[in-house]
């Protein structure tokens, strides 16, 4: 009998809504809108939103979608709370380390101290008498901003190059999904290897490196958005906000976007692994040019100085191993915590954050809309 | 057909689009090689003239013609198989890259044969004792070995199985000593030291594990399942033609892409183990900013991620019966 208040009646927040309309807007509208034609009492075509949303709804939607429901499942996800806490010490290390931790030198301290001997050199030192601990923790900052960047420009234009590519179809789309295809059967670690070597004078700063690292890494990702494109594109709220004529800039940005912003996420933060891995690649390699250490560059000097087959210098190596593959533990099991948090069962669990069922209502009204 | 003749078009279009980004970076880029080139050697020659003739000889490109005909030069001589003349390994590039090409084809394909093999298994088997002990350990050790870089992982093996153990050969592709060819301890030569370089790609099963594992389990609860189970299917058709056989197919792309990376990776694998195959060639000429030998090695090993992706699309069509209808939907 309700039909009319069916769309406003399926958001999630069902309840809170019902208790911000203190009267029920048919009373308002019934005397006017009563036709002949057994009981409907309103057109549907005259109620577009029974009720007007506040900024302070709006921002209360938000939160609820974007931080407390997510913090609400990741709270009780121990790949959460250990993936959060190992990137916060990384965090904690670029940022207050940096201070706590002097930077070492060539000859500050004995050559080739073992780790855990000195605790004036817990980690150990280097041939040339750098201290090993010093080293890793003011590479900490450098690298941090080169994910960062990376991550950031790859998830950008993955995005950008597939939602339009996918929702504009026809020539757009050939055009980009070309670009695209191009990129993919470009193996990374040589382009990347190419473009650092013949413009070395641009890439002095590690924001540009971790540009110059997405370039590498993009293109899966706008190819995998453009086919979830396709599909949402014809879904039915999209093909309404095409009848009622809003910008394309619109839908892209407020209606196809949010989405897919669980993917995105997740796949961002699976690009700042792709890009840790990939810069030291580079260091270690030695085709990069570098001023100060870190973790690929004090991998290159250790392997240079023989620590492969010199067993007093495995400490040297290993450091900046741990390094790389702590984080990269940190950021995996970020993303499959982040994979459950967008996980639309795992979601209607904690959603409210109360044990109440936020589905049954719904499920009454679309019962109720079938049967009339 | 109409696909398949769409999707060797795109191979070759990339082909093209990659030759034209290694002229443009040679050529057109601000303190490009060749203007560097002749800036460098032209002082030295009596008749300065000669360094144009040089790097033409080096690189394929005459400084001085106009644009347009340097290109056009420059693509019919690649069209052709002339990449120029290396200046560090004093051969002509085709010649080097020849001879490494097969070498690096050979650990390539094994470490990502054996990588999604392993991967794929394990996630299978992962997601059959779902919620076990055995499906715990398991999944923890797909995420560890996700976190380790290849590289890493090279190195940690090189240290324990060559250097300190012996067991392996610390660097070489080919046995001394032994006369190439098909004779059996030439091939069990060349195992033996392609196999560290092999398992150091084991990583790679650690994604493709976790993927089948959540493919599997999302198979598992289809409805199509529990009819075939009440048909009285076998076991064994259930879990090859049902669940294996749906759960990988959309692990496809990733595959694809993992191809792509993991022959870049090869730049890296080989110069740990001083394999001398394409990548090997490319970091040697990066170090001496060996110009011809460097493009010409990024764009072998780029042919050969064109051609592996090219095949695997189309095997991909006789596994997938709908891959070949949507044509470039079925991405």
């Amino acid at each position: 009998m309700t039909d009319d208040h069916t769309e406003t009646r399926k958001r999630d927040d069902t309840n809170r809504m019902d208790e911000l309309v203190p009267d029920d807007p048919r009373d308002r509208v019934a005397g006017e809108t009563v036709r002949s034609d057994g009981g409907t009492v309103d057109s549907p075509f005259e109620t577009t939103s029974s009720v007007e949303e506040t900024r302070g709804d709006r921002l209360d939607r938000f939160l609820e979608g974007y931080a407390r429901t997510p913090w609400s499942i990741m709270r009780q996800d121990w790949r959460a709370l250990v993936g959060l806490s190992i990137l916060g010490v990384y965090l904690l290390v670029a940022t207050l380390g940096v201070y706590l931790v002097e930077p070492s030198h060539p000859a500050d301290g004995p050559q080739l101290l073992g780790a855990f001997q000195n605790w004036e050199y817990p980690l150990g030192t280097t041939s040339s008498g750098r201290d090993v601990l010093a080293d890793a923790v003011h590479s900490t900052p450098s690298i941090l901003i080169m994910m960062a960047s990376g991550a950031l420009f790859t998830i950008g234009v993955g995005t950008a190059f597939g939602v339009v590519a996918g929702y504009k179809g026809g020539m757009v789309d050939t055009v980009l999904s070309t670009v695209t295809d191009v990129f993919i059967n470009i193996p990374g670690l040589p382009l990347v290897i190419v473009l650092a070597t013949l413009l070395s004078d641009w890439i002095n700063n590690p924001v540009a490196l971790g540009v110059l690292l997405a370039i590498a890494a993009w293109a899966g990702l706008a190819r995998a958005i453009r086919s979830q494109v396709l599909t949402i594109r014809n879904e039915s709220f999209i093909e309404s906000a095409r009848a009622i004529d809003l910008s394309t800039r619109w839908i892209l940005t407020k209606e196809i976007l949010p989405q897919l912003m669980p993917y995105i996420v997740v796949n961002m933060v699976n690009a700042a692994r792709t890009i840790i891995f990939a810069a030291v690649a580079l260091y270690f390699l030695g085709v990069l040019p570098y001023s100060d250490a870190n973790w690929g560059v004090m991998l290159n000097t250790a392997y240079e100085a023989g620590a492969l087959y010199r067993p007093e210098a495995y400490h040297w190596l290993l450091v900046p191993m741990v390094a790389i593959s702590g984080i990269a533990v940190g950021l995996i099991l970020l993303a499959q915590s982040l994979d459950r948090v967008f996980n639309p069962r795992a979601r209607a669990r904690h959603q409210g954050g109360e044990e109440e069922e936020p589905m049954e209502p719904e499920t009454d009204d679309t019962t109720d809309v079938m049967q009339v | 057909m109409d696909w398949k003749l769409r999707r060797f078009g795109q191979a070759a279009f990339t082909v093209w689009a990659v030759m034209t980004l290694a002229f443009f970076l040679t050529r057109m880029m601000p303190g490009n090689p060749v203007d560097a080139f002749v800036a460098q050697v032209g002082p030295q020659l009596d008749n300065p003239q000669e360094a144009y003739e040089m790097a033409e000889i080096y690189m394929n490109i005459n400084p001085e013609a106009p644009m347009h005909v340097a290109y056009w030069n420059y693509m019919t001589s690649m069209a052709v198989g002339d990449m120029g003349q290396s200046m560090s390994q004093n051969a002509p590039v085709a010649q080097i890259m020849a001879e490494a090409i097969p070498w690096t084809l050979f650990v390539m394909s094994w470490a990502i044969f054996i990588g999604f093999a392993v991967g794929i298994s394990l996630g299978a088997l992962m997601a059959y004792w779902e919620g076990t002990k055995f499906d715990t350990v398991l999944t923890g050790y797909a995420t560890i070995i996700t976190s380790i870089p290849f590289y890493v992982l090279a190195l940690l093996l090189l240290i324990t199985f060559a250097y300190r153990l012996g067991w392996f050969p610390t660097s070489g592709r080919r046995p001394e000593g032994v006369t190439a060819g098909f004779n059996l301890p030439f091939i069990f030569g060349i195992i033996h030291h392609a196999a560290l370089p092999v398992f150091s790609m084991f990583v790679a099963s650690g994604v493709a594990s976790l993927t089948m594992r959540g493919n599997s389990i999302r198979v598992l609860g289809e409805d199509y399942l529990r009819v075939a189970r009440l048909r009285g299917l076998p076991d064994r058709t259930i879990a090859v033609r049902y669940i294996a056989r749906n759960a990988i197919l959309p692990m496809y792309t990733g595959l694809m892409i993992a191809i792509g990376s993991m022959f870049g990776g090869a730049v890296v694998l080989e110069e740990i183990f001083t394999y001398r195959g394409m990548g090997y060639y490319m970091i040697q000429a990066v170090r001496a900013r060996d110009y011809p030998l460097m493009m010409g090695a990024f764009t072998i090993i780029t042919i050969a991620v064109v051609i592996a992706l090219l095949v695997a699309d189309l095997t991909y069509g006789k596994i997938d019966p709908r891959a070949g209808n949507e044509g470039n939907d079925a991405f």
